[in-house]
């Protein structure tokens, strides 16, 4: 447990709402934006990734790399935050 | 030794893992029946997870699917893990933290409704008939590959193992089970990936590949462009392009993605970790090692494409590998000679299955029965003669189900004969694990929410755990008998239809559960029922009732329609919700309390 004995429901709250909208952004970047609602114009205008056509590699396999990472970072900043708060609970 | 024996050797020894582990683990208590008792450790949980998630769909028809379909199956790919990252940022740690063993006890006692739990008890018995269907087909696809049986005969067996071993061990059994089976899935999918790559690309890794060059008999071209050249030879349309409008590709995707983070077998899988913080770190390496499957994924799809092409087309039958004969006595490859050449010819622009370009008329092949001649059962060629009539209006000859892919591709490959046991093995456990964790929630959905906590709240543990084990044979029957009558006839489709029930229902309550105190009761009862009422019928109206595309709203498939029912779920819930009276406090206290990550005691002390 944590030393820090001052709760801030509120604040916590706060700050936990803006790191799961901000990540919820690239999130929908990377899937519905890179794969599927601008992925034609990516494919002809953004740089190859190897020999594949941008668009369709973010379709096929960015966006799973993408969402992976997002979950890590997740993990972390969250963590830090509860740390700040004192809701740690790392054993 | 031949194949079979090496099949044999390798399912049978992954089964002793799997049943040794379940009767060692063996749950005796409703707490560890439910969720393991709370202490599963966070990579184990992700592990287990992965497994469950990974459902036969995934392991079988997906790869086939990207083959078939290219960047049309992106909407599989992005939808699955893209759900994953919703589950975990908006669900989850929440529902951790509210601290009882299922989805429906949460919508119950947030709702503050018998009602709103027996509706949410509907709703996921629903869902989870819906997705164990697809599982026991594709276990039946498995063992019907296995020992040359119909399909039917191995749905049958398969229903036999899974009720043995998930009404046996409980939760922490299968919890421990799956950690297993995670293991031999991972490593008989990527395997032969890593083999073909190595033959095809030159590159070990099989993601480097399919965006390096096709290296074969000297000549280098980048693989995508070298698969784009086969298909528009063939009159298919090119692999890269898609054949989805953009806004039927967008809802598609969104309902998978929705419904996966409403889906109670895997929010479920959260309630066996210790607190929030455990949750979290168990989130990401389930998406880590979901990731290692879905990567592989549209790589093998390539790889077996152009395999199976230059396998096939322009073959003579005389001369076509010996698995092609296999997979014809099973009745997943079918070959009519209609120009009498004696070669396999294969031509798009239809997806075999589908009225363009269609071999026979008919959605699936037809045999003569036994006891007729030989002459009606084998041709000239010695090719396995179909009793439907050949559909003339186009050059096709060559048919197959999707399911077949992955497991035809080694074949396809040329691989080892061990490379091929491991990966029906790895089949096996796709779907067993994913049944499993079905059938526990099914069953902990009629014994604890409808039985202990509508109809008999005097039930004892004991009766509970009996009730539990009873539903589970009657869920695992009636999923058999669709398993062997689907609905529908690709098993990743059947499972897309289970995701938009429970985009439309779960959901959006859940989420405004989570994230609003003025959410009341008749808001979330009008709002599932509207949404969930709202996506069956549709689905029902075209997938059963014959309904024209013309009809369709917006253009949307009936495996798209999940995300307009989310939204009416949405709305109807906020409307409602504004006209009635607010929730009572202490129900509004408890939203408080499930934001704030600390203190979330055991799991399940109902």
């Amino acid at each position: 447990m944590s030393t820090l004995e001052v709760n801030h429901p509120r604040a916590h709250r706060r700050a936990c709402l803006k790191i799961v909208l901000s990540l919820l952004a690239v999130w929908f970047v990377a899937s519905f934006g890179c794969g599927i609602l601008f992925r034609d114009w990516l494919d002809a205008h953004a740089p190859q990734i190897g020999t594949a056509p941008f668009g369709f590699w973010m379709a096929q396999q960015g966006s799973i790399l993408v969402f992976v990472l997002l979950l890590f970072v997740y993990s972390y900043l969250m963590s830090r935050l509860d740390r700040k708060h004192g809701y740690s609970e790392r054993l | 030794m031949n194949q079979d024996t090496v099949n044999f050797i390798f399912i049978g020894l992954s089964f002793a893992l799997y049943i040794v582990i379940a009767v060692r683990s063996r749950a005796g208590s409703t707490q560890e029946y439910y969720t393991a008792g709370g202490g599963v450790s966070p990579l184990a949980n992700g592990m287990a997870t992965a497994a469950d998630w990974m459902s036969a769909a995934t392991f079988i028809s997906m790869a086939g699917t990207v083959a078939i379909s290219g960047y049309d199956a992106s909407r599989f790919l992005m939808g699955w893990t893209g759900g994953f990252v919703l589950l975990t940022v908006l669900m989850v740690p929440y529902l951790r933290k509210f601290g009882k063993a299922t989805v429906p006890d949460f919508i119950g006692d947030r709702f503050y409704s018998k009602l709103a739990r027996a509706v949410a008890v509907v709703c996921a018995i629903f869902i989870c008939m819906t997705y164990i269907m697809g599982q026991m087909r594709g276990v039946g696809v498995v063992f019907s590959q296995l020992f040359g049986i119909s399909v039917p005969a191995g749905v049958l067996i398969g229903a036999a193992i899974v009720f043995f071993y998930a009404g046996l061990g409980g939760m922490k059994g299968i919890t421990y089970t799956q950690v297993a089976q995670y293991c031999v899935m991972a490593f008989s999918y990527t395997l032969p990936a890593i083999f073909i790559a190595m033959a095809m690309t030159g590159n070990v890794i099989p993601q480097l590949g399919l965006i390096g060059n096709y290296t074969v008999d000297g000549e280098v071209v980048p693989f995508l462009q070298k698969l784009n050249n086969i298909n528009a030879e063939l009159g298919f349309q090119e692999y890269t392009a898609g054949n989805l409008s953009t806004i039927n590709m967008f809802c598609i995707t969104a309902a998978l993605m929705c419904g996966t983070a409403g889906l109670p077998h895997v929010i479920v899988r959260f309630f066996t970790v210790k607190n929030v913080h455990a949750v979290r770190k168990s989130a990401c390496w389930t998406l880590l090692f979901i990731a290692v499957i879905y990567l592989t994924a549209p790589a093998i799809g390539a790889f077996a494409r152009v395999n199976l092409i230059q396998k096939l087309h322009n073959t003579a039958y005389s001369e076509a590998p010996s698995w092609f004969d296999e997979f014809e006595s099973t009745g997943q490859m079918a070959w009519i000679d209609k120009n009498g050449d004696g070669k396999i010819q294969y031509y798009g622009p239809g997806k075999s299955e589908v009225g363009k370009s269609s071999v026979f008329l008919g959605a699936k092949p037809e045999y003569p029965s036994d006891d007729a001649e030989a002459s009606q059962k084998v041709g000239i060629n010695g090719e396995r003669l179909l009793a439907n009539k050949s559909d003339d209006s186009n050059p096709n000859e060559l048919w197959f189900g999707n399911d077949i892919m992955v497991m035809a591709n080694p074949h396809m490959a040329g691989l080892p004969m061990w490379v091929i046991g491991l990966l029906m093995a790895g089949c096996i456990a796709a779907a067993l694990s994913t049944a499993a964790g079905l059938l526990l929630v099914l069953s902990t959905s009629i014994s604890h929410d409808l039985m202990k906590k509508i109809v008999k709240p005097d039930l004892t543990d004991r009766e509970e755990v009996n009730y539990a084990r009873g539903a589970s044979f009657v869920a695992l029957a009636v999923a058999a008998y669709f398993g062997i009558n689907p609905p529908s006839a690709f098993i990743a489709k059947t499972v897309a239809f289970a995701f938009g029930l429970a985009a439309s229902s779960f959901f959006p309550t859940l989420l405004m559960g989570i994230f609003s105190k003025r959410v009341n009761k008749a808001g979330a009862i009008s709002g599932m029922l509207s949404g969930i009422t709202f996506t069956i019928s549709y689905i029902v109206y075209f997938q059963f009732l014959g309904g024209k595309t013309e009809q369709l709203l917006f253009g949307i498939t009936p495996e798209g329609i999940g995300f307009v029912g989310m939204l009416i779920n949405f709305l109807v819930t906020a409307i409602v919700s504004a006209m009635t009276a607010p929730p009572p406090i202490e129900v509004q206290e408890m939203v408080e309390s499930i934001h704030i990550p600390k203190g979330s005691g055991d799991a399940s002390d109902h």
